[in-house]
Formats: C-alpha cells, sequence, structure tokens
C-alpha cells in the first residue's frame, strides 16, 4: 500500500503508575480499515484520545503523511485531518441536523453560511451514501442516525482519517449492516478508518488489517483478520484460550415472574401493548428484538420503574401492587440496569455506597435510621473479592471503575440476595470477552440454583447461547416465542422485522 | 501553553488545601482595592486580624457573628448536597427571626420561651423553604430562581409588619416590641456578648455532620443529590428526600434568625440580617458543602465583617470591602473547585 496516512511511533502514555500505553506503534494507510483490538483497559481509548489531542503522550511522535505533528487538541486533529466519533456523541439535541454540523464553522461575515453547509452535506450524502434530513432536530433521530451524522459530520470538517470508538455498541444488528457499507464505501475513497471494537466477528468482517492491544502494549498484529479465527483473536487479547461457557440441562420449576395482559402508556419509548410473558425458575427467558420495539418499557415495568396502564404481573405468585422498586426487591426480583453509569450507579460516591444502595433501609446495612458503616464496608469488601472487582477498595468512587467491575459489581449486589427472578438488561453491552464471559457464567449458575432469569438484548448470539427459551417483541407487543434449541439467528431475524407471527 | 486536563483521582489534602488556598487568593486580590483606597495592605490586614481574633472580646464578637453562618452555611450545605438549589436561607432566616420574636414577647419562664423560639422559628423557616422544594417535586419550577424571589417576598412582609401592626407607637421607629427579658439567650462569659446560642451553632455543626454521614436519611440526601436516577432505581423515594432536606434546610436557616432575636437584637427590625443568608452560600462552598467546615468558614467571614469595620475606622478603606471579599472568595473557591476535577499540565513541545 502508499505512504501511511497516519502513524504513531512509540506512543507511551502513563497515569500515576499505571502505563495506559507503552511504546505503541500503529499506521493506516489511506483506503484502509484497521481494527483496533483488545480488552477494557487494554488502553484503546488512551491511544486514540492521544491521536485526537485530549491527552499528550510522554513519550513518542505522530506523523500524517510522513510529516511529525503535534497535536493538542481536538482542533489540531481536524486540522490534521483526523475525526472521532466517540461512543458518546456530542451533539446538540435541540438544534437541527444542519445546525450541528454548521457549529464551530467560521461563516461568512459573521452568518451562518446555510446553503454552503447544505451543499456539503448533499455532496456528503452522494459521495458515501450517508444521507439525513438536514431540517430534523437531533432529538427526533434514532441513535443510529445520530451515530451517521457524527460521521458525517467528521467528514464534513474534512477528515481523512475516521476513528470509530466501539461504533456497533449502539446499534441494531441491521442498522451495524449500513454502518458497515458506509464504512467499506468511505475506505473505497481513499479514507482510512480506525476500528475500535472487541467484537471479533465484526472486526473479522470489516477490517483489512488489526492491531490488539493487551495491558498497553501491542500484543499482536492480525494481516488478515478474515482469514484468522475468533479464537486465535480472543487469544492475543486476553493471553490465555477463551472457552465458551457450557449449558447444562435444567428442568424449569414453577412459574417465578408472570406478566398477564400489560399495557403502558407515559413512556418515553415505544409502549407495551398486551404483554404477556412468565419465567419459571431455572429458566433463562431471552427478550430480542430491534431496539425501541417496547423493551425499555418492559424493563422499566418489571423493574419497578413504570406502573402499567392495565394488565398484572405476579413475583414468586403474589401479585405486584404498587410496581414500586421497594416493593418488587421485596417480592425477590433483582434487578440491572441497561444504563449501569447513569441508572444502576452513583459514580461520584464511594462504590461502597452503590453496592449497598437498593437495600440501605434494610437490617443488613442500617438500624433504626442509623447507618452501619461497618457492615456496608465488610460487605462491599467480601463482594469485590468473590467477584474479583478490579479497584482498590469499596470507598473508591464508582465512576472510577471500568464498565467490566461497574457490571460485577451490580450482579453482585443483586445476587447477593439471592433473587428469585433476576431482570437484565444489554448485561454485556461494552464489555469485554472476559468480562463478558463471567457475567454469562454467573447467570447460568444463577439458573442451575433455580433462579429465573429474564435477559433484554441485542446481541442475538448471547440470547441464543444462554437462553431457554427466546421471545421476539415487535412494536411494543410479544411477536412470537421460540425455544432456544429451534432459534437461529435467522429465524429471530425474520421475527424482529414483525414477518413471522407466533410461532 | 498550559491546558485542563481531567483527572483521575483527587489527593486527599485537596480537600484542605483548596478553601486556603481560595483565601490566600481572595486576600491577594483585594489587596489592590486597598492599596487603590489609599492604604498600606499590611497595616490594613493587620487591623483587620487584631480587631478580629487579636484579644478574647474581639474573639466573642466574631463568635457572635459567625452563629447566624454556620447556622445559614449548614442550611445551604445540606440543600446542596441534595441539589436542592436553596437560595433562600436569607428569607428562612426572616421568618424564622419574625416566629421567634412573637413567641419571645409572650410572658411565660424563660427557658420555655427559649425553647419554643427555638422550635417556633425553626419551624417557620422550614416552612418557608417548603415552598421551593414544594414547587419543584410538584410542578418543576426551578428552585434557585423561586427560592431567591421568596426572599424578597419575606422581607416586604416583615416590613409590612414593622412598618403597620408592630409598629413602635411611641418613637415610631419600625421595629418590633422587644421580646420579655426572660426570653434574652444567657450571655456565656460576662462582659461579652457571647450567647447560648452560639453554642447551639457549634454543636450544630457536628449533628448536621453525623446526620450526612451516618444516618439512613444521610445517605438518601447524598445519592439522590448525586443521582436521583439511580437514587428512584435504587428504592428512593426522590420526592420524599427532596421535602426532607428542605424542611431540615429551612429549619437550620430559621434558627439562625431566632438566634439574632433571642441573643442579639432581641427584637426584629428592618436590618436584622445583613445578609446572613447569602453569606450561608459563601460558607457552604468554602466548606465545601461538609458540615464540619462549616465552622472555620463560617468565623473567617465572620472575622473579615467584624475586622472590615476596625480597618475602615484605622485605615479609611471602606467597611465595604467585606462583602468584596465575601464575593471574591465565592469566586475564588469556585474556580478552585475545578481543580479537584482537572489538573492544569504544560503542553511543551512533543519530545
Amino acid at each position: 500500500m502508499s505512504a501511511p496516512l497516519i502513524e504513531m511511533r512509540g506512543i507511551t502514555k502513563s497515569f500515576g503508575a499505571v502505563k495506559a500505553n507503552e511504546a505503541v506503534d500503529l499506521s493506516v494507510a489511506p483506503g484502509e480499515i484497521l481494527g483496533l483490538l483488545g480488552e477494557n483497559g487494554a488502553g484503546k481509548t488512551t491511544l486514540m484520545n492521544v491521536l485526537f489531542g485530549a491527552y499528550a503522550p510522554d513519550a513518542g511522535e505522530i506523523l500524517v503523511e510522513g510529516r511529525p505533528v503535534a497535536i493538542h487538541n481536538s482542533a489540531d486533529a481536524l486540522a490534521a485531518g483526523i475525526g472521532m466519533v466517540h461512543q458518546h456523541f456530542h451533539l446538540a439535541p435541540r438544534l437541527t441536523v444542519l445546525e450541528n454540523l454548521l457549529i464551530g464553522i467560521p461563516g461568512k461575515s459573521g452568518r451562518i453560511d446555510r446553503a454552503g453547509g447544505l451543499a456539503r452535506l448533499k455532496e456528503i450524502g452522494r459521495q458515501h451514501g450517508l444521507s439525513l434530513d438536514p431540517n430534523l432536530p437531533v432529538s427526533a433521530l434514532s441513535v443510529g442516525e445520530q451515530q451517521r451524522l457524527e460521521i458525517i459530520k467528521a467528514l464534513f470538517r474534512g477528515a481523512r482519517l475516521l476513528i470509530l470508538d466501539e461504533p456497533t455498541a449502539v446499534l441494531a444488528p441491521s442498522e451495524v449492516d449500513g454502518l458497515f457499507a458506509a464504512l467499506r464505501s468511505m475506505a473505497a475513497q481513499g479514507l482510512g478508518i480506525i476500528f475500535i471494537s472487541h467484537k471479533l466477528n465484526e472486526v473479522r468482517a470489516l477490517t483489512h488489517r488489526c492491531v490488539v492491544l493487551r495491558l498497553g502494549k501491542v500484543a499482536g498484529r492480525v494481516d488478515q483478520p478474515a482469514q484468522t479465527t475468533s479464537a486465535e483473536m480472543a487469544k492475543l487479547m486476553c493471553g490465555h484460550e477463551i472457552v465458551p461457557p457450557t449449558r447444562e440441562a435444567s428442568t424449569p420449576g414453577a412459574s417465578v415472574l408472570a406478566l398477564d395482559n400489560i399495557s403502558t402508556s407515559g413512556h418515553a419509548g415505544t409502549p407495551l401493548r398486551d404483554v404477556s410473558l412468565s419465567v419459571r425458575s431455572g429458566e433463562i427467558l431471552g427478550i430480542a428484538g430491534v431496539s425501541g420495539n417496547g423493551q425499555r418499557a418492559l424493563a422499566d415495568v418489571i423493574s419497578g420503574m413504570l406502573a402499567p396502564r392495565a394488565g398484572a404481573m405476579t413475583i414468586a405468585g403474589k401479585a405486584v401492587e404498587q410496581f414500586s422498586p421497594r416493593e418488587l426487591q421485596a417480592l425477590g426480583l433483582g434487578r440491572i440496569p441497561e444504563d449501569r453509569m447513569t441508572t444502576g450507579l452513583v459514580t461520584n460516591l464511594p462504590l461502597a455506597d452503590s453496592m449497598v444502595l437498593p437495600r440501605i433501609g434494610t437490617e443488613a446495612f442500617s438500624r433504626k435510621g442509623l447507618l452501619n458503616p461497618g457492615a456496608i464496608r465488610a460487605f462491599a469488601e467480601a463482594q469485590i473479592r468473590a467477584y474479583d472487582i478490579r479497584c482498590p477498595g469499596p470507598m473508591t468512587r464508582a465512576g472510577a471503575l471500568s464498565g467490566g467491575n461497574l457490571q460485577k459489581a451490580l450482579l453482585a449486589r443483586e445476587l447477593a440476595f439471592d433473587p428469585k427472578v433476576l431482570i437484565v438488561s444489554q448485561p454485556t453491552r461494552g464489555l469485554d470477552i472476559g468480562a463478558a464471559r463471567f457475567i454469562h457464567e454467573k447467570f447460568l449458575a444463577m439458573r442451575a440454583r433455580g433462579c429465573g432469569i429474564i435477559v433484554i438484548g441485542e446481541d442475538l448470539e448471547e440470547l441464543l447461547m444462554l437462553s431457554d427459551r427466546i421471545a421476539v417483541m415487535y412494536e411494543g407487543r410479544i411477536a412470537g416465542t421460540v425455544s432456544g434449541a429451534d432459534a437461529t439467528v435467522a429465524r429471530l431475524g425474520l421475527m424482529m422485522t414483525g414477518a413471522e407471527g407466533h410461532a | 501553553m498550559f491546558r485542563l486536563e481531567a483527572r483521575t483521582s483527587t489527593p486527599a489534602w485537596f480537600n484542605l488545601a483548596l478553601p486556603l488556598i481560595a483565601i490566600a487568593a481572595t486576600l491577594i486580590l483585594c489587596s489592590g482595592l486597598i492599596a487603590v483606597a489609599g492604604a498600606g495592605v499590611v497595616e490594613a490586614y493587620g487591623v483587620m486580624l487584631s480587631a478580629s481574633l487579636g484579644d478574647s472580646y474581639a474573639i466573642t464578637e466574631t463568635l457572635v457573628r459567625a452563629a447566624p453562618m454556620i447556622f445559614t452555611g449548614l442550611a445551604v450545605a445540606i440543600a446542596f448536597r441534595a441539589k436542592f438549589w436553596n437560595i433562600g436561607a436569607e428569607g428562612q432566616l426572616l421568618a424564622g427571626a419574625v416566629a421567634s420574636c412573637f413567641v419571645g414577647a409572650i410572658p411565660m419562664p424563660g427557658y420555655l420561651a427559649m425553647l419554643l423560639m427555638a422550635l417556633v422559628g425553626a419551624a417557620a423557616g422550614a416552612l418557608v423553604a417548603l415552598v421551593p422544594a414544594t414547587l419543584r417535586v410538584k410542578f418543576k419550577v426551578d428552585d434557585v430562581v423561586s427560592s431567591l424571589l421568596l426572599n424578597s417576598v419575606i422581607y416586604y412582609a416583615l416590613m409590612a409588619l414593622i412598618e403597620g401592626p408592630w409598629k413602635d407607637t411611641f418613637s415610631g421607629y419600625p421595629i418590633s416590641p422587644p421580646i420579655e427579658d426572660s426570653a434574652n439567650f444567657p450571655v456565656l462569659v460576662e462582659g461579652t456578648r457571647l450567647h447560648l446560642g452560639v453554642i447551639v451553632a457549634l454543636v450544630a455543626a457536628p449533628l448536621c455532620w453525623f446526620l450526612i454521614a451516618r444516618t439512613t436519611l444521610g445517605f438518601r440526601i447524598r445519592v439522590t443529590g448525586e443521582n436521583p436516577e439511580a437514587a428512584r432505581y435504587g428504592g428512593i423515594n426522590v420526592r420524599r428526600v427532596l421535602l426532607s432536606t428542605a424542611l431540615l434546610s429551612g429549619a437550620l436557616a430559621g434558627l439562625a434568625g431566632v438566634g439574632e432575636v433571642g441573643g442579639v437584637h432581641f427584637q426584629v427590625m428592618s436590618d436584622i440580617s445583613p445578609g446572613y443568608g447569602y453569606s450561608g452560600i459563601v460558607v457552604a462552598m468554602l466548606a465545601r458543602l461538609n458540615p464540619l467546615g462549616v465552622v472555620p468558614a463560617a468565623i473567617f467571614l465572620a472575622a473579615v465583617m467584624t475586622g472590615a469595620e476596625a480597618m475602615s475606622r484605622a485605615t479609611g478603606v471602606p467597611a465595604f470591602l467585606s462583602d468584596v471579599i465575601q464575593g471574591t472568595a465565592l469566586l475564588a473557591m469556585l474556580v478552585a473547585l475545578l481543580f479537584t476535577a482537572y489538573r492544569v499540565r504544560r503542553v511543551g513541545a512533543l519530545s
């Protein structure tokens, strides 16, 4: 290939005693899609933040088309032709698509150049097949469309190298195909792309070359990802073999959670319409569906954040009356929210506080309104040990933990009280293979102990691996339910589009 | 070139150092004004220090002035912990003062009068604070605006009272009738104004710390303030916590008014508070919302206030400097707080 578009040489960056990057070399040629792989904490995001100017490296240099450049901030990075699509979007929700594109772009004599912007937007749409209605407010866009806008924004600013930080984590499977098509088209026209992910099948399908990071260093390079097995790449990432967990056969017992004709209203997402389902003891029920088909409402009703408009719910045979988190918890429900950082934990307070939060009023952690700091600390310390949660201690700010460790902490806080039924949403979103594997094993262990588990997810491979039965949601209804043995990705995919009725 | 970089952790000594750095920065910034007023900076600050903390009488005077700001500082600190933005400590203080003055004017045994003054004054402050909290919980009204504007409502209601029904018919002054002599708070040190209320204020601070750090209500306040969504998911009744916080905060601010009536003025007049409610915000911020830090922060501001008067007499620098120092201290502290989350890094040439 031709001279590299971007080259990073010997990049080293430390935070205190931790070396987040150590002598990392990396290059991207025009027209090349480079996969950047690694577990959480391997240093992928740090490396890209160095490239994008958010951190100054302790050592090493960055070359753009062979010339060394100093990148101190995002403006320098953009000037060097580097654009980044972060995991969390940086958009102004009340402004329109076009206005978001024009933020920070100098206009003509103090006026915003709408016509010019519109023309550029059309041109980018034609070139790469990325179109959006310029007059829609960002708040009206789906997550996938917002991501498309972020990509357009980078191209709009003249990016020749595009960094995407785990772009598929927020997308439904159908949206992933569209993203990949756009990325391939951009590469074909000479752009360089760095694709950060830990979903190996996606990396194998999309990228031309891969760099694998482990503990801040380059653990290996893969020249032909499509010809390399996922197992080989996983081994590079983790440093050891990954064996998928085995699912023992089990005989489900009595119903532990039943929804009877639940309908909702007054909710931001798609409401539920006459949803009935049940989970039995020792059974894992997967809930599949394209994002935005009522999964949010379902999770909110079951976890006590939303009272239904009609219908009934029972937990272990007892009718739910108030649909409050406290009532459900008392009935034996364990809950792990979709959004760990905003719904699950209090990032600015010590980890221990988040771990006891739902049960702070119980005898275990307080008496007559007085906290028992010793018990709180002991509980947190015990769970940190039992779940191998990597952190300096229970008083560490929860926000300082990695996603995998946060998820372990949330799992620990629920499982410590031996729930009869557990509801989880997107249990391994954003987690690396090792952490995901740990979570899966815990679910299967709970299932073996007779817990009923509902897993709401978009990762079909995961649902197929875990579930005894899979229900598919479509437009707020249960479109159909299939047994785990009969389910395939293709069949579920068809049901998710509403094509197949009750099976 | 310098730039801000996000911190991954904050060293513990920072919590203590930040307010001190902020105060030092404030004094340095304000020394320019002293110089402009034509006085020696060192001399002026020297007078301030000796007049506020130089001898035992000066110290008691400073403590007497610190007491209401300890209460309003605690009120604001607890409210801000829950992110209930109570800017209304001033109005709550006035309500507490008026209510306790009513009770104190009724003849009854002294200890009973003092107890009732405290209870009724605290209740009045709590009720006033309940208004913005209820508006926020029920109708999503911005509590900053409503609690701030309520201050004017209470102030003018007080004025209407002392210009109207309470007006001294004999002298014609707009002041309330005095409370009974038996209801005057006992003086603790002969020959000073150090009254019982000051001790109550000093005791209130560790009690508030205990409440925040060691009780389930305090836990709920902290969690609700940091992340209401996670609080609700965790089974906390967020609305109830906000209302409880408002009651507590208002009661503390009300007690500031009780102390001024029972221990200092023995009646209500229009200038019973020189903005102690607003100073409470500065105190709470300097204390980083820690109830234990409220005491030294309030004493600092009180020292500036008493010191500024003496400095004005001795050097001719206007006493308004005390307000400037207060305002600058708040700004300096807000800037200093930035450094708990960010560090300044030199960006030189890369290798």
